[in-house]
């Protein structure tokens, strides 16, 4: 299942990645490369094995439903871009 | 006279407590050696000056360790002014054991990477060979520990971060059990793989930071209750079973000066009385790599999505574009190769059509690596093997080929995949250059893994000091 040149266009919109000409046509190589490698999973019949999210069986873990302070808002706004008020600006979505 | 290339952790601890040597001076120290090479080895992203009123020895963190008023870049340009409001639980919990923070060590950008050739600002070299690389992704942290220029170091281990630049400059590394040590305030890679751990010239310094670090940390829900921390003393291996499994000692790849190195190792533990015998994985090897980089780069997909130029770092923007092009313009500007590499593949693995194909069967997969080991580990106390196939390799040997670079942790991620700890220390020496030795235990055997690994370094009698240097 060779990646397409649209492939890597689609993929790269999902991921809200901007990508040069030159980019779009090395990953479409690369990633051909990669998948060949890794799509060697695909030989082994696992019907029966349940899947493995996380190496340790814990579940449920909860915290104390406690008010605790939170980060000041100049500390939040420390790395902020911009900033509006007490907002983070962007430019408009539309 | 400090000499910072001989002097172990411990023995720099004894001299503060004794009240030979003051943390200031022995910050100072290490100061000075860092200005003498590491112009040369480019261990360090930052420096930090000696804290007023610091208890202890120093350390070095590498540089995905968010640390509060310390730039923290992770190796990448999309977080070159980022300066973290708070400090990461394990950069806290070195303050509360008195250590003083030296600087921020150089990785591949996001931890993705074997060589630190992925680092947006240049790689650091080995101080044992400087025209190669010190392994990756915590280049930094080994190196400096390797050439005096930290007492020792804090890493990261996704894929084996930490075993693998340990096993290339010739030191010891942790990968301790997923869930001993918190990663609140960590720059996320793969979540479910992540683990912080210690690199330093010792495996009892080794302990000795590992019980600084570990431990439940309600930041950090998949943390658990740690069993407390031995250190390690005993000098035989009197009853402990150690299996070789096949796959891990003969695969592909595997330098002749690498294999030759480990077999010693393992000959020495039979003289120290250990039960040595075989064993099989045979599909955790073989598919332990293709599974990692489907699970890795798809959690790495999710992770990397918070890089969108809004809340902190950088941002690029073009005169009347949207915000979608805001988006897309600052990720682009801000990601280097291997981690756009690497969003776009686990993008493509988790998007309908392929997520049962490609992301659902590595999840399975996963699970059969974790049985397997779980079924050697019935029967043994420790796995003995490479860690890596091959010593130190040239700068720019593999950048032009990713897999190929893939391929330098194929004997660190299956145990990785099952959450297992890693400890990796120096065995020998194949054309002059550092072979580690991984020793392999079930979750939470890290006493056990620093039992065997002291006994073994005892009886290896290594010279950490690299032969140039010394």
């Amino acid at each position: 299942m060779a990646i397409t040149r649209d492939d890597v266009l689609h993929v790269a919109k999902l991921a809200e990645l901007g990508l040069t000409e030159e980019e779009i046509q090395r990953l479409q190589q690369q990633l051909n490369a990669i998948l060949d490698a890794v799509g060697k999973v695909s030989e082994l019949a696992l019907d029966d094995v349940p899947p493995t999210s996380h190496p340790l069986s814990v579940v449920n873990v909860f915290g104390a439903d406690e008010p605790r302070p939170s980060l000041p808002l100049e500390d939040v706004f420390a790395n902020a871009p911009a900033r509006e008020d007490d907002l983070f600006r962007v430019p408009p979505s539309a | 006279m400090i000499d910072t290339l001989r002097i172990t952790a411990e023995e720099a601890l004894g001299l503060v407590e004794r009240g030979e040597v003051s943390p200031a001076e022995l910050h100072a120290a290490y100061r000075e050696a860092i200005a003498e090479r590491d112009e040369e080895l480019h261990c360090y992203l930052t420096l930090v000056d000696a804290p007023d009123g610091a208890a202890s020895i120093p350390i070095a963190l590498k540089d995905i360790i968010g640390t509060k008023g310390v730039r923290t870049t992770a190796g990448s340009k999309i977080l070159d002014d980022y300066v973290p409001v708070y400090d990461a639980t394990v950069a806290q919990r070195c303050k509360d054991a008195g250590l003083s923070l030296l600087g921020k060590t150089n990785l591949d950008e996001f931890a993705m990477g074997s060589s630190t050739e992925n680092s947006a600002y240049g790689p650091s070299r080995n101080p044992w060979d400087t025209t190669r690389v010190p392994g990756g992704s915590g280049g930094g942290s080994a190196a400096a520990v390797s050439a005096g220029l930290a007492p020792w170091a804090l890493g990261s281990d996704t894929g084996g971060s930490i075993k693998q630049p340990s096993a290339l400059c010739g030191n010891v590394g942790l990968r301790p059990t997923y869930g001993t040590v918190s990663r609140y305030g960590v720059v996320a890679f793969a979540s479910s793989l992540d683990q912080i751990g210690p690199v330093t010239k010792t495996v009892r310094d080794n302990a000795r930071l590992y019980r600084i670090i570990s431990g439940r940390d309600p930041c950090d829900s998949t943390t658990v209750d740690v069993p407390p921390v031995e250190i390690p003393e005993a000098e035989d291996l009197n009853g402990v079973r150690v299996g070789i499994a096949r796959e891990l000692n003969e695969a592909e790849g595997i330098e002749p000066g690498v294999d030759a190195a480990v077999r010693r190792a393992i000959d020495l533990a039979a003289e120290l009385g250990a039960e040595i015998d075989a064993c099989e994985l045979p599909r955790s090897v073989e598919y332990g790599l293709p599974c990692y980089y489907l699970i890795a780069p798809a959690e790495a997909s999710s992770n990397l999505a918070r890089y969108d130029g809004v809340r902190y770092a950088l941002r690029r923007e073009a005169d009347g574009g949207d915000y979608y092009d805001m988006v897309a313009r600052t990720r682009d500007a801000g990601f280097g190769d291997e981690p756009k590499r690497r969003i776009m593949l686990g993008t493509y693995a988790l998007s309908a059509g392929y997520y049962e194909a490609f992301y659902g069967q590595a999840q399975k997969v996963r699970t059969v690596i974790s049985r397997e080991f779980a079924a050697a580990f019935e029967r043994f106390d420790v796995l003995l093997s490479p860690t890596s196939p091959t010593v130190a390799f040239k700068l720019g040997e593999k950048t032009e080929n990713p897999l190929a670079m893939y391929l330098a942790d194929v004997l660190t991620i299956p145990p990785n995949m099952a959450g297992l700890p890693g400890l990796s220390i120096p065995c020998g020496l194949s054309e002059g250059l550092p072979v580690g030795l991984q020793l392999i235990g079930p979750q939470f055997s890290e006493n056990t893994l620093f039992r065997v690994g002291h006994a073994l370094e005892r009886a290896l009698g290594f010279d950490t000091v690299p032969e140039r240097l010394r």
